[in-house]
């Protein structure tokens, strides 16, 4: 599996607004669907990525989110990639400290979706932005 | 943008969502309610989430949110009928709604503000002129 | 490392011309590792299958395992390891009655006498031909183990996590035996889903059964409890045994104010106790005290 197969399958949606945070959970819920993941894990999966699309809008400024199936021999997953060119994150463990907030909310966004979640890659550089990717693993 | 309806019954406004509520319409929703408690003098809010397969950390602040606010009007505020995959991931993603009473359905919803208003005038001479008739008016 | 055609052709004939004479000494070196846990004509029957099969791909040209002509003898070897595996036959034990196909073939290019430096080259690679279908066997063995356990452990998950209607509005799940991850999510989520479905504000969690809580064990215990109270619903948690006990409070394991009894009667008459009162305000003025 390359990372190249991957990303060709995976389908993209444009976070500018509102209204796209409620398309993302839409298309989450979908794949999630798709692959049979049990209906608790559903309901962690989208809420992890509504909460990371808010991120997206809020902290990044916009951005964009890939989503698709992932297989790695033993089970298959949805993968899900949220990339903003916004300010990027200066202090990474603080960031994903319970409680803490720079936008007024309550400080559980990205540390939350960490847990929600089975895989969390996170990759910032102050003045780059920000990649989020996660997995969540069929059962 | 969609809105929620608010419903009156009683001295009780109810309030049923049933779509997935893009951030904005659950701010309209926030403010709507807060209108409506002062304009009905109703004492009760009933919030039926039963519709709702996932409850992130923003819909979650709200409805804390709203609690607040109706209890600043004398009015108490039950979210009822939340699913269990949703519980479950609200424990995971660490959000435990502190000042938000809550029941399995409707009825009991009722049923705890009716005790909730019963004990609190039992020692007194129960003369309140509230008009008790239901009056059902939909928003 | 495949067979060439010509060893392939070899190894054919020698498997046809020695049929029965191998399929004995197949059969008897066998039986000898099992110690007569397979009847000595059933043994026979499955290695005369399995010679067959050997044969058959041999003949088909195949100089691998993974050839197409090879296709009915890897059916055969998985089928036998699945028939192992359910009969509770070691690993081992299993890939040996393949493994003593080399023995046997020794015994017969033994017979004629004259052991060359050819037939050594022969034999050492029909060995390796046979490893592979060995190792093959191993492989599925291995799978069909881990099916099995895999479908006693659903079972085991269905048959041991009831939750029970005590009263109206009480339920209650009695917890017998370890409690691991996939297990406390099974029981978490089946509690909340009866609380929803009966419209039942107790639950009432009996850990009489659990032999041990450790941390993790008292983790999901307590996540089960603060979701049903998102909910709307109250949990008490009963059966804690002196031990128990004692643990908890070793481990710094907070319950909060979440209530706890040592008995599910205990547990049960807090319930009703809590149910009255909770019905007592609303009909305040109707109750006889």
């Amino acid at each position: 599996m390359t990372a190249g197969d991957d990303i060709a399958a995976m389908e993209t949606l444009a976070i500018r607004s509102d209204q796209d945070v409620v398309r993302v959970r839409q298309l989450v819920r979908t794949l999630a669907v798709s692959v049979k993941l049990s209906l608790v894990d559903q309901t962690k999966l989208v809420t992890a990525a509504s909460e990371l699309a808010r991120n997206t809008l809020v902290y990044g400024g916009g951005g964009t989110v890939a989503a698709g199936r992932v297989d790695n021999g033993r089970r298959s997953g949805i993968r899900i990639v949220f990339s903003d060119q916004g300010p990027g994150i200066p202090d990474l463990d603080l960031a994903l400290t319970d409680g803490y907030t720079t936008g007024g909310g309550l400080g559980l966004g990205l540390s939350g979706a960490r847990r929600l979640v089975d895989e969390f890659d996170i990759d910032t550089a102050v003045g780059q932005g920000t990649t989020i990717s996660v997995i969540k693993w069929c059962r | 943008m969609e809105r929620v309806p608010v419903l009156k019954i009683g001295d009780i406004l109810l309030v049923s969502i049933q779509i997935d509520m893009e951030d904005q319409t659950a701010l309209q929703l926030q403010e709507d309610l807060a209108d409506r408690i002062v304009e009905t003098g109703c004492h009760g809010v009933i919030i039926d989430i039963s519709a709702l397969d996932i409850v992130d950390s923003f819909v979650g602040r709200t409805l804390a949110t709203i609690a607040s606010i109706s209890r600043v009007l004398d009015a108490e505020t039950v979210v009822v009928g939340m699913r269990p995959a949703v519980a479950i991931t609200l424990v995971e993603l660490g959000l435990s709604l502190p000042g938000i009473r809550t029941a399995l359905n409707v009825e009991l919803g009722m049923a705890l503000l009716a005790r909730e208003r019963d004990f609190e005038f039992k020692d007194i001479d129960d003369d309140e002129d509230d008009a008790d008739e239901a009056v059902v008016a939909a928003s | 490392m495949a067979l060439s055609t010509d060893e392939v052709g070899r190894f054919a004939g020698l498997l046809e011309s020695n049929g029965d004479a191998l399929t004995t000494a197949w059969t008897d070196a066998v039986a000898t590792l099992l110690r007569g846990r397979l009847s000595h004509a059933e043994l026979h029957r499955q290695i005369a299958e399995l010679q067959k099969g050997f044969q058959s791909a041999l003949a088909g040209g195949a100089g691998d395992l993974e050839a197409d002509a090879a296709g009915e003898l890897r059916g055969l070897l998985s089928e036998l390891s699945n028939t192992r595996a359910r009969q509770g036959f070691s690993a081992t034990e299993t890939a040996v009655s393949i493994f003593a196909l080399k023995e046997a073939m020794l015994t017969v290019l033994g017979q004629d006498g004259d052991i060359n430096a050819t037939t050594l080259r022969d034999y050492v690679s029909f060995s390796a031909f046979v490893d592979r279908a060995g190792l093959f066997t191993f492989d599925s063995y291995v799978r069909a183990r881990e099916e099995l356990i895999s479908d006693q452990a659903e079972q085991l998950l269905e048959l041991s996590t009831p939750v029970v209607k005590l009263w109206e509005g009480v339920v209650a799940v009695p917890l017998v035996g370890t409690l691991d991850s996939a297990r406390a999510q099974v029981v978490m989520e089946r509690l909340l889903q009866t609380l929803v479905d009966t419209g039942s504000p107790y639950a009432i969690i009996d850990i009489t059964g659990v032999p041990a809580v450790d941390t993790q064990v008292a983790q999901h215990i307590l996540k089960t409890v603060v979701a049903a109270r998102l909910m709307g619903a109250d949990c008490i948690i009963s059966g804690i045994r002196p031990q128990i006990a004692q643990t908890i409070v070793a481990l710094g394991i907070e319950f909060g104010d979440i209530a706890t009894k040592a008995s599910l009667a205990d547990a049960l008459r807090h319930v009703l106790r809590k149910a009255d009162v909770n019905a007592g305000r609303r009909g305040a003025g109707r109750r006889e005290s």
